[in-house]
């Protein structure tokens, strides 16, 4: 499904409580772009991935995508209690994909090297292991809009590496990229968005 | 709609493993089981409080597990998840009350039977018990989301759901408890007031789960 992602903010204003997080911001990413927001603490970059994704409406502005969206948050929103690759299993089962989701959850495994966990149940992985989960279940989703809030907490360099390598394989089929992150991550050709500067 | 059941599957999976399925019917027997022993050896007075007793145990059956339906989801990111899969709110809290509702009605239909042997009830009015409390139980399964949805996030949730969910069940306990010796007509307004909280519950949590992520 992959071909042909896209995502566009049109004088995107932001308002948390009273208090305007960022306004008037403007940027598209094409087809196999990829943008990368900074800036300091509180400057609105969980925000703006929210705005994408639609989970949080735009005080004003508008954003265009293309749909199906895959989404990281901070939250790994995988139940504890099922093994890792039944509780990527599940979501699969709501991606709107026409991969097989067995095949897709297991190859996702594999990409990010959790293949002899996935008969673990989800409470007994490490911050970092639950993180690569989240990872692989963007990856299984098959969506050309990816939208990535801090994907590289607390991953090590190996898993830093794949990620990086998948995302380049991502944009290379024509996916989009949006990814908020404080850590230095290697992205060709990624346009800069600056958070929270004036 | 293959989401839906999904959903479904994945209520009832976890009401089984978090202890939701078997806690409240447990508290529901037990509370069936204490009447008759503050009431004392007296058949007939047990006969006469014995439906009330049945419909007020099943109310607070249906409020204990309100906690779990709503607030883990909305905090470990499973509701965001959702929504950018394209579910519309309304659909989630649907899913989620028949979820519930198929959690713990077919046990507590299950359950009055014993409660019912232990009050002392006979078979027929045993029937109109279990004729009630299908047509009630829904009602019970809309309110319980609704509340778990309002109260999602709040310090002391679960006091507060009671205070929430417990006025407005007041109908369903009214026309309930009167539908055992008040023939079809309660049996009518019982039913006409499950159908309403059924039809507007999930769009009042899908209110409530929206202004949550605001």
């Amino acid at each position: 499904m992959t071909p042909g992602g896209a995502l566009a903010f049109r004088d995107v204003t932001c308002v948390r409580g009273r208090r305007t997080v960022f306004s008037d911001l403007s940027f598209a990413v094409e087809r196999g772009g990829a943008a990368l927001v900074r800036g300091p603490n509180g400057a609105g970059k969980s925000s703006l991935i929210r705005i994408a994704a639609g989970l949080l409406e735009p005080f004003e502005g508008t954003v265009a995508y293309t749909p199906p969206r895959a989404l990281i948050t901070e939250d790994s929103a995988l139940d504890s209690e099922l093994p890792v690759a039944r509780a990527l299993g599940f979501w699969a089962s709501l991606d709107d994909s026409d991969r097989d989701r067995h095949r897709a959850v297991a190859d996702a495994l594999a990409a990010f090297g959790l293949s002899d966990l996935a008969h673990v149940p989800v409470r007994l992985l490490s911050t970092g292991q639950r993180r690569r989960a989240c990872l692989a279940r963007v990856v299984a989703a098959d969506a050309p809009t990816w939208l990535l809030d801090e994907p590289a907490n607390g991953l090590d360099s190996a898993s830093l590496a794949t990620l990086e390598t998948l995302i380049a394989r991502h944009r290379k089929a024509g996916g989009a990229v949006v990814i908020a992150t404080h850590l230095p991550l290697d992205l060709p050709r990624a346009q800069q968005i600056a958070l929270g500067e004036g | 709609m293959s989401g839906f059941v999904t959903l479904v599957r994945r209520e009832l999976r976890r009401a089984w493993i978090q202890g939701g399925m078997a806690t409240p019917i447990a508290f529901f027997l037990l509370v069936a089981i204490l009447f008759p022993f503050g009431i004392g050896p007296d058949g007939a007075l047990l006969l006469r409080v014995g439906g009330a007793v049945v419909w007020t145990a099943a109310l607070l059956a249906a409020l204990l597990p309100v906690e779990r339906l709503i607030a883990p989801d909305i905090e470990n990111g499973t509701i965001d998840q959702l929504v950018v899969r394209g579910m519309a709110d309304a659909t989630i809290a649907a899913a989620k009350m028949v979820g519930h509702w198929l959690g713990f009605a077919p046990l507590l239909m299950l359950a009055s039977v014993i409660a019912g042997a232990l009050l002392g009830t006979s078979g027929d009015m045993l029937v109109r018990i279990e004729i009630g409390l299908l047509i009630g139980s829904p009602g019970l399964a809309a309110l319980g989301v609704a509340t778990a949805a309002l109260t999602a996030g709040l310090r002391g949730a679960g006091a507060l759901a009671g205070l929430v969910m417990l006025p407005l069940a007041v109908p369903l306990l009214i026309f309930g408890a009167g539908s055992i010796d008040g023939g079809p007509g309660a049996l009518k307004l019982l039913g006409a007031v499950s159908l309403l909280f059924v039809a507007g519950a999930p769009f009042v949590a899908a209110a409530a789960m929206k202004l949550a992520r605001a």
